[in-house]
């Protein structure tokens, strides 16, 4: 009985470590230890056995049992990992074909160049304010304090829908408005379409874009103004921008100033972009002028403040190297992609 | 624009230690803005001046002359194709190995057999602008206009040297449209002294009153007039010094006493005119309006319009000038003048402007005037002109002045608050320190304590309240002097709800594969047509321009519609295979026709696509996605069958709550081929202003399912006019509450199916929140359910 006993396990090992598959070592457990297995067989023969030799070969039988079931776990084992490893082998694909696109649409560049403006000075603490693109002539120019011969207000300047009524020429009605309706302190930004009579050319469009701003409250100083707008020159174009402030004349404040930032292209070494000075004018800003702050209630004995523009078109050109302001307005998908 | 040479500029301002970077920069920094800074004669080397001794004829060439001219200490012979010399005149040379501006480079050669060790040059050809070249040097080689030591460097005895500064003016300082308003500024940036021309007339004779008489009509117009009588007049070219300086100034060199008035109105500021009095009759000059209607030669020969708003300068009979504008020809300085009258008089700015404009004619004088000239320096221009008629031997001076000036303009005298001024500079500059810098600009200042008192030069028109003299004393002081702060305060920045829901769907769009575009807001009328609105349309009702560039942006848009399929069939002809593109912009709604208020301005969404594999499901799932991130539920898509610019079959508004949002649809073949578009394409419109107010971005959490779900499929046969809506109404409103999900996932029509009948296959899903459910229940509403679908709308269950 024992002899048969290690015969089988002899052989069962034998037949497991051959076996080249799970199909394979199947066989081989239904073999040794299935139902009408060689092993269950012995073990079924059990009976004839006398009382002092059951225990003895019981054990030997389970011993049995448990080393051909440890070999068989361990083969299957086996041949799973070589099978997976088979299958891996098989499973090699091309890592250098493209990916499949998911489509994803694009911002407008100017809504790129806009939001991040618009990011910063909601970080300084400015409102955005917006207003209607046909406006009255007082908002656009009246109540800006522009004299009442100035050769923009001409028919070969503004687009004129009435004699009192024009597409407004800047977002500075946007301003008038604000302080008419809100009393300081003031802060907002008002972004928005303008229209000039401009021919279109590569520099010229007859609609274009402006970012202003406006602080109103008391003890605005001309030094604030320069913080803001340096502050914002650094985070839109570089923490190591310098800006300059040029006197310069506008209607609509005083004192004013053109503001340059140095180039961002060359650091102000002096490049093309920036003509070989090392700044790009890219502002126009100042002090709001007392008339103005009287035609909109304001007290210009409590109350100061400041305010700016700049041409975001002429910013996203500069930023994005665009040589045509009309490549805006074409809306080429090839274009608006690249952003 | 002001050119200013700074050899001339010298003349009033001590510059000599400032080198010209450092100039351009200063005044820069206290407000004249540089244009441009040119290097007079750069690149000019090795010309001098030659005197020709000897012209003959080529032998081998008929236009070619053969020259030997004394360069200094050498006779050199040249051969030339010029043929306004002659023997004796002085001329710029340019020796073997010169150059002359544009990179130029002179070699020895021979011409035809003849040697030519050298060139003769032209005004033109020493780099002086087509504009400003004296008509009789125009053509050929520059004949100096006396005899100078040959050999001399030309950019010497040209004074071809040094820099001109191009200075952009701005329209509130017509005061430095001038030499000597330069120089202020030069000496108040530089702290410098500031020499005013000594003018001194050495001698006079008789009385003008003899000569002349003046009559002012119009004071209001012609606030003041100064005129001075010289004779003898000897009309001649003015000297080289003149000339040079007067086109380095970008003006033309005409003779002697044109020069002159255009000389002094450089240095000074004031434009003059000088008539020949032998052509005024009775010697009379009559300021007063122009006759309607009337014409009037000026002196560019051309013929102008009058009207009776036009100041004018009149003699005792006709008209002799445009005042401000321009002179006559009838009256203008000719080689034959005799005697001259010198206007140097003051009008208004707004007439000069109206007249410059209405006859379109804008000329030195007219510039200046139309933004107001100092009427108090009318006499001292008078007198320089006169000086340098004097001084150039042009003409005798007659004594005495006639001056019609009425109302003097006096100094204006301004309070001035110094806590005002370092209140808004954020400075802390002392009433000393403030009073230097306004000194400085010759402002006379009185300070009394904390407040300046300040009497303005009548030059100075543009300053006028307290807050100009802030502004003096800032740009003077150095706005780089000015600290650097943030302003004080709390704010909080935030976007408006509208805004963020904007902002937000922009981002949505694009997230779905949609690309922003931006177009115009002024449209072509056409738009109508080529989207085929009919003719009674209201949205035809649209803002009209006055003055459009032209007929394709000449109103306000009422759809964005056409501005999009502008954009789609632009890629579509430019071979983009595939567009997806979104819109949001205004539309303008007038109140009425014609317009008389603001029209409403609304905000509109447009969508728009065409490629492979986009159909109306495309564009439909693209605003349903979106909608549902905007929170927006409930939306419908009810056909549309009689929009004009879709397909009749493919087209539905978008209805939220028996509200119209919108409209999406197959564009119609007819507006396809308008726009040349040979793809389907589909567009959508919606109003945005709806989108803002509907759009529900809080949300409250709703817990995961805990209890598992069942689910059903079905196939149904029914009549294909059916719409799935309507089998979804059904059965939503019979699965309730048990009835998670609704999934369609197919449509068949074919094979098997009646003609006429479509099967459509759902998934319904179905579960308790509470429990799990048994299969009892889910038959008993899935059975109802499939009753009612047959009993409704006649559907059966497919076998």
């Amino acid at each position: 009985m024992r002899e048969k006993l290690e015969q089988i396990q002899l052989l069962a090992l034998n037949e497991i470590k051959h076996a080249q598959s799970m199909q394979e070592l199947e066989q081989v457990r239904i073999k040794y230890l299935g139902k009408k297995g060689e092993l269950t067989a012995v073990l079924r023969g059990m009976g004839a056995l006398t009382a002092e030799e059951r225990p003895v070969v019981g054990q030997i039988a389970n011993e049995v049992r448990e080393a051909i079931e440890d070999a068989l776990g361990r083969a299957v084992e086996d041949v799973k990992h070589r099978e997976k490893n088979a299958r891996l082998a098989t499973e090699t694909i091309d890592v250098t074909i493209p990916g499949k696109a998911p489509e994803i649409g694009c911002k407008h560049p100017l809504t790129v160049v806009l939001d991040e403006i618009k990011e910063i000075f909601l970080g300084m603490g400015f409102k955005i304010a917006e207003g209607p693109e046909v406006e009255t002539v007082f908002y656009n120019f009246d109540a800006l304090n522009a004299p009442k011969n100035h050769p923009s207000r001409d028919l070969t300047d503004t687009f004129y829908i009435t004699d009192e009524i024009l597409l407004r020429t800047q977002t500075s009605p946007v301003q008038v408005r604000t302080m008419e309706r809100m009393k300081p302190p003031i802060r907002i930004i008002s972004p928005g379409r303008c229209f000039r009579r401009d021919t279109p050319d590569a520099t010229h469009s007859p609609m274009f874009h402006q970012v202003e701003g406006l602080v109103v409250d008391k003890n605005i100083t001309m030094a604030d103004l320069k913080g803001t707008l340096d502050l914002f020159a650094k985070q839109l174009f570089g923490i190591g921008t310098k800006t300059k402030f040029r006197p310069h004349y506008f209607p609509f404040t005083e004192p004013s100033a053109e503001v340059d930032v140095s180039c961002f292209k060359c650091q102000g070494a002096g490049c093309r972009m920036c003509k070989g000075s090392g700044w790009i004018e890219i502002l126009g800003a100042g002090m709001v002028h007392p008339n103005v702050l009287k035609v909109c209630g304001i007290d210009p004995e409590i109350y100061s403040g400041f305010a700016f523009g700049m041409g975001l078109d002429r910013i996203a050109m500069l930023k994005y190297e665009i040589d045509d302001i009309r490549l805006f307005f074409e809306n080429d998908m090839r274009f608006i992609k690249q952003f | 624009m002001m050119f200013v040479p700074l050899k001339w500029l010298r003349q009033y301002v001590d510059i000599d230690g400032i080198d010209v970077e450092e100039l351009s920069n200063g005044l820069v920094m206290s407000g004249s803005k540089v244009e441009r800074v040119e290097a007079l004669g750069e690149e000019i080397d090795k010309v001098v001046v030659g005197k020709i001794l000897e012209i003959r004829r080529h032998s081998n060439a008929d236009k070619l002359l053969v020259t030997k001219v004394d360069v200094g200490g050498e006779i050199i012979q040249i051969v030339t194709g010029a043929d306004n010399i002659a023997v004796g005149h002085y001329v710029p040379i340019v020796l073997a190995g010169g150059t002359l501006p544009g990179g130029v480079k002179i070699k020895k050669g021979k011409l035809r057999g003849e040697e030519s060790n050298g060139m003769m040059c032209s005004a033109k050809e020493l780099g002086i602008s087509d504009k400003v070249i004296p008509s009789y040097q125009k053509d050929g080689i520059y004949i100096l206009d006396q005899s100078y030591p040959t050999g001399a460097d030309i950019k010497e005895i040209l004074e071809i040297e040094g820099h001109v500064i191009e200075f952009e003016i701005t329209p509130n300082r017509p005061d430095c449209l001038s030499m000597l308003g330069i120089a202020r500024e030069t000496a108040a940036t530089f702290h410098l002294a500031l020499k005013y021309p000594d003018i001194k007339i050495h001698q006079e004779y008789g009385d003008v009153h003899e000569f002349a008489s003046v009559e002012v009509r119009n004071t209001q117009l012609c606030r003041r007039y100064v005129a001075r009588v010289a004779t003898d007049i000897v009309i001649k070219p003015s000297p080289e010094w003149m000339q040079r300086r007067l086109m380095e100034a970008g003006v033309r060199p005409i003779n002697n006493i044109v020069d002159i008035t255009n000389y002094v109105m450089l240095e000074m500021g004031q434009p003059l005119h000088a008539f020949d009095l032998d052509m005024l009759a009775g010697g009379k000059i009559i300021v007063k309006e122009g006759e309607e209607g009337a014409t009037f030669k000026t002196l560019d020969e051309v013929e102008r319009k009058l009207d009776s708003h036009m100041l004018m300068i009149c003699d005792g009979e006709k008209p002799v000038a445009i005042a401000g504008v321009m002179g006559g020809e009838n009256s203008e300085v000719t080689a034959n003048t005799k005697a001259i009258l010198i206007e140097s008089a003051n009008f208004s700015a707004d007439n000069i402007r109206f007249t410059s404009k209405k006859l379109g004619l804008r000329t030195e004088a007219s510039v200046r005037f139309e933004k107001g000239v100092d009427p108090n320096i009318c006499l001292a221009a008078a007198n320089r002109a006169c000086q340098l008629i004097e001084e150039l031997g042009a003409g005798r001076i007659v004594k005495g002045v006639i001056d019609i000036y009425p109302e003097k303009l006096e100094r204006k005298t301004i309070e001035v608050r110094t806590q005002r001024v370092n209140g808004l500079l954020g400075t802390t500059l002392t009433s000393e320190e403030m009073a230097d810098i306004l000194r400085r600009l010759e402002m006379e200042v009185i300070i009394e304590g904390e407040v300046l008192s300040v009497a303005v030069p009548t030059f100075r028109q543009d300053v006028v309240e307290e807050i100009d003299i802030v502004e003096e004393v800032a740009r003077i002081y150095g706005f780089h002097r000015i600290g650097v702060t943030l302003p004080k305060g709390n704010s909080q920045g935030a976007k408006t709800n509208g805004q963020m829901i904007e902002d937000y769907t922009k981002i949505l769009f694009n997230a779905v594969g949609l690309t922003e575009i931006a177009t115009y807001s002024f449209v072509s009328p056409k738009g109508f047509d080529m989207i085929r609105f009919p003719e009674d349309s209201f949205k035809r009702r649209a803002v009209k321009l006055i003055n459009p560039l032209g007929e394709e942006n000449s109103i306000m848009r009422t759809t964005l519609m056409p501005n999009m399929l502008e954009v789609l069939a632009r890629n579509y002809s430019r071979k983009v295979d595939r567009v997806k593109a979104f819109e949001i912009g205004r539309i303008f709604i007038p109140y009425d026709i014609p317009v008389d208020r603001l029209p409403i301005e609304k905000k509109a969404l447009a969508l728009g696509m065409y490629g492979k594999e986009v159909d109306f499901y495309t564009i439909k799932g693209v605003v349903e996605r979106v909608f549902e991130k905007l929170g927006i539920v409930g939306i419908e898509f009810i056909p549309e069958r009689n929009h004009p610019t879709f397909h009749p079959g493919r087209c539905a508004n978008i209805v939220l709550e028996n509200h119209i949002l919108g409209v999406v649809g197959e564009v119609h073949p007819d507006v396809a081929e308008n726009y040349g578009l040979e793809v389907r394409t589909y567009l959508g419109e919606i109003d945005f202003d709806i989108i803002l107010q509907v759009t529900r971005l809080e949300r409250v959490y709703k817990p995961l399912p805990k209890y598992p779900a069942i689910t059903r499929d079905i196939a149904l046969v029914m009549k294909d006019e059916i719409y799935v809506k309507q089998i979804e109404d059904v059965i939503r409103e019979n699965g309730k509450p048990l009835l998670e999900k609704v999934q369609l996932f197919d449509i068949y029509k074919g094979k098997q199916i009646k003609e006429g009948y479509k099967s459509v296959a759902y998934a319904l899903t179905y579960r308790a929140e509470d429990r799990t459910l048994t299969d009892e229940e889910v038959v008993k509403v899935h059975d109802r359910i499939l009753a009612q679908l047959k009993e409704k709308l006649d559907a059966q269950l497919r076998d």
